[in-house]
């Protein structure tokens, strides 16, 4: 069974400065190609910096050929897949947290954050628009899905991967820190990783997290990226708070091995969830869905 | 001393290693390499100064003893001992013929006033400096004083980055010591020094360690009032500091624009300040 070499790539980024990011994408694209990766990860909005309030329109990005930044991702992701964060700007001038998987010169997939989280620190309902689909999708390397922060923060979008076949979750966040105590590690931190390796230990998978770093005004980006296997168990993790790119080599046979031991998706009751959630979805009781 | 399980209690490592990073970061992205710190000889500004050491390196830090007449000694003799355990640069002056001139022009004017004048007087000598020494002025106000609004507008709450403003005065002490900040000054009681005799604690009329931990259950954990005197908070206290909290939210935010365009400053104008860095 192949192996297969990731990236992660915690970054900091120049706030709605495309071309200063693009450099750094390049640069680091280079030296993983050098290193031997197969998959090289970005963050969220690795293009483009976080907190782009109304710079959004202007650094928003259609990803085709024609648009001067992705020619070069796509030109470089000839050698080595790319996983990268940006602005997508769609037909109808709504702007969306996108995340594309480049490969061979293609975009394999977009995935347009289902998630923006308008509540406390964050604004992102009144920047973006809402994405409305969560869909793994087949690689060279085998099938794949992709998270942008706040997706995982519920639970459905990886539940929804996990049936889609998804074999590796790509999560990518830009989370900035908080909830200081006397642990070494933010809040933020402890929980991102802890439902990390959940979601590996529950859907038998491999979740990769790529968080950036750097600051944004007062916010704090806190990186410590991480790997875990199919059976919850931590491969890899980053520094927390300082720019780095960690490897992670993946067995992937490790899928088989775990789902022959236990086999929790060939027994997940699907219909039964379907059936049960359509009720509850149908009952006066439940709260509205936003759809 | 801050027990492991109080949740008030900080990983100091962590803390100084954020906020360091914020220190170097946001001073680099405005275009700046130094920093500009006022010590009184109070923990506050002796912890942004250490901080600021930290993250600058001594030689681009000033730091700036600023005293009046009535100044305690021992406020300048803890300045000094600041600058020594850093290594910082270092200029003093008395504030006294400045403000003097005005305090004779008005003779009825209270204590209150002229600590505002003074405090005013001081970020005028600091926001100089800074323009003189081409670096920023790091603040030195923490959470609870924010909070309770107890600092004087456009004085000491002035600066150009604040690395304290979400620690409380509890945290301030805790992180105070564990980065070395002398003990001398963490003991003792804390004071604005603008009169003497003048106590944090005697003007507010509860103690720190008591607003901490109050404030801690309002703010951080979004306790209702009502929830806090249930959880063994003395009433009067609660709807003291409540009160206080909200009578002073013109100290934490920027004077309101009367709105007349599609577009705004500060409601549809929004760009971080670190727009394009």
């Amino acid at each position: 069974m192949p192996t297969l070499k990731l990236g992660l790539a915690q970054i900091n980024t120049v706030l709605g400065n495309l071309d200063s990011n693009l450099g750094q994408h390049l640069a680091l694209i280079q030296r993983a190609r050098a290193e031997g990766a197969d998959l090289l990860i970005f963050p969220e909005l690795s293009l483009t910096g976080y907190v782009l309030q109304d710079l959004t329109p202007e650094v928003a990005l259609v990803p085709n050929r024609d648009d001067p930044v992705f020619g070069q991702l796509l030109e470089a992701s000839k050698d080595i897949d790319l996983v990268v964060g940006f602005v997508e700007a769609e037909r109808r001038h709504r702007f969306f947290i996108a995340a594309g998987y480049l490969s061979g010169g293609e975009v394999i997939h977009i995935h347009r954050k289902v998630y923006l989280p308008t509540y406390g620190l964050f604004d992102e309902g009144r920047f973006f628009a809402w994405g409305d689909t969560v869909q793994a999708f087949d690689t060279r390397f085998g099938r794949f899905g992709m998270l942008i922060c706040e997706d995982f923060w519920h639970a459905s979008p990886p539940y929804l991967l996990w049936l889609d076949g998804a074999e590796l979750m790509i999560l990518i966040s830009a989370s900035p820190g908080r909830g200081l105590s006397h642990a070494g590690r933010l809040e933020s931190a402890q929980w991102v990783e802890r439902i990390n390796q959940a979601y590996a230990s529950l859907f038998t998978i491999f979740v990769a997290h790529t968080n950036r770093v750097g600051f944004e005004d007062g916010l704090n980006f806190w990186g410590g990226a991480t790997v875990f296997d199919p059976d919850g168990s931590l491969l890899v993790r980053g520094p927390d708070h300082e720019p780095a790119l960690t490897y992670a080599e993946l067995d992937l046979a490790q899928l088989h091995r775990t789902r022959a031991r236990l086999p929790l998706l060939r027994d997940e009751r699907t219909h039964l969830m379907s059936k049960e959630l359509t009720r509850i979805l149908n009952s006066s009781r439940t709260l509205a869905d936003r759809s | 001393m801050v027990e492991e399980h109080d949740p008030l209690a900080i990983d100091p490592d962590l803390t100084t290693r954020i906020l360091t990073g914020f220190i170097s970061t946001e001073i680099q992205r405005a275009g700046f390499e130094r920093g500009v710190v006022g010590i009184s000889g109070g923990v506050d500004s002796a912890l942004s100064c250490f901080l600021a050491a930290r993250a600058l390196g001594p030689e681009n830090v000033l730091a700036l003893s600023l005293p009046y007449r009535s100044s305690s000694p021992e406020s300048f003799e803890h300045a000094q001992m600041v600058i020594q355990a850093t290594g910082v640069q270092t200029t003093s002056y008395d504030i006294t013929p400045m403000v003097e001139p005005y305090f004779e022009a008005h003779p009825d004017m209270d204590q209150v006033r002229r600590g505002n004048v003074m405090a005013r007087a001081r970020m005028i000598v600091l926001f100089d400096h800074s323009a003189a020494f081409e670096g920023l002025v790091i603040g030195t106000g923490n959470k609870t004083e924010i909070l309770l609004g107890y600092t004087t507008l456009y004085g000491d709450s002035a600066s150009a980055l604040n690395p304290l403003g979400d620690l409380y005065k509890t945290q301030v002490r805790q992180l105070a010591r564990a980065i070395g900040v002398p003990e001398a000054i963490i003991q003792k009681p804390p004071s604005a020094d603008l009169w003497a005799g003048q106590t944090d604690e005697g003007e507010l009329g509860f103690t720190y360690a008591d607003v901490d931990r109050l404030l801690y259950k309002l703010v951080d954990q979004r306790y209702a009032p009502a929830a806090c005197i249930e959880a063994g908070f003395d009433s009067m206290f609660v709807h003291n500091v409540v009160e206080r909290v909200r009578q002073t939210q013109f100290k934490r935010v920027l004077p309101p624009i009367a709105k007349l365009s599609n577009r705004t400053v500060g409601y549809d104008f929004l760009y971080l300040r670190d727009w394009g860095t």
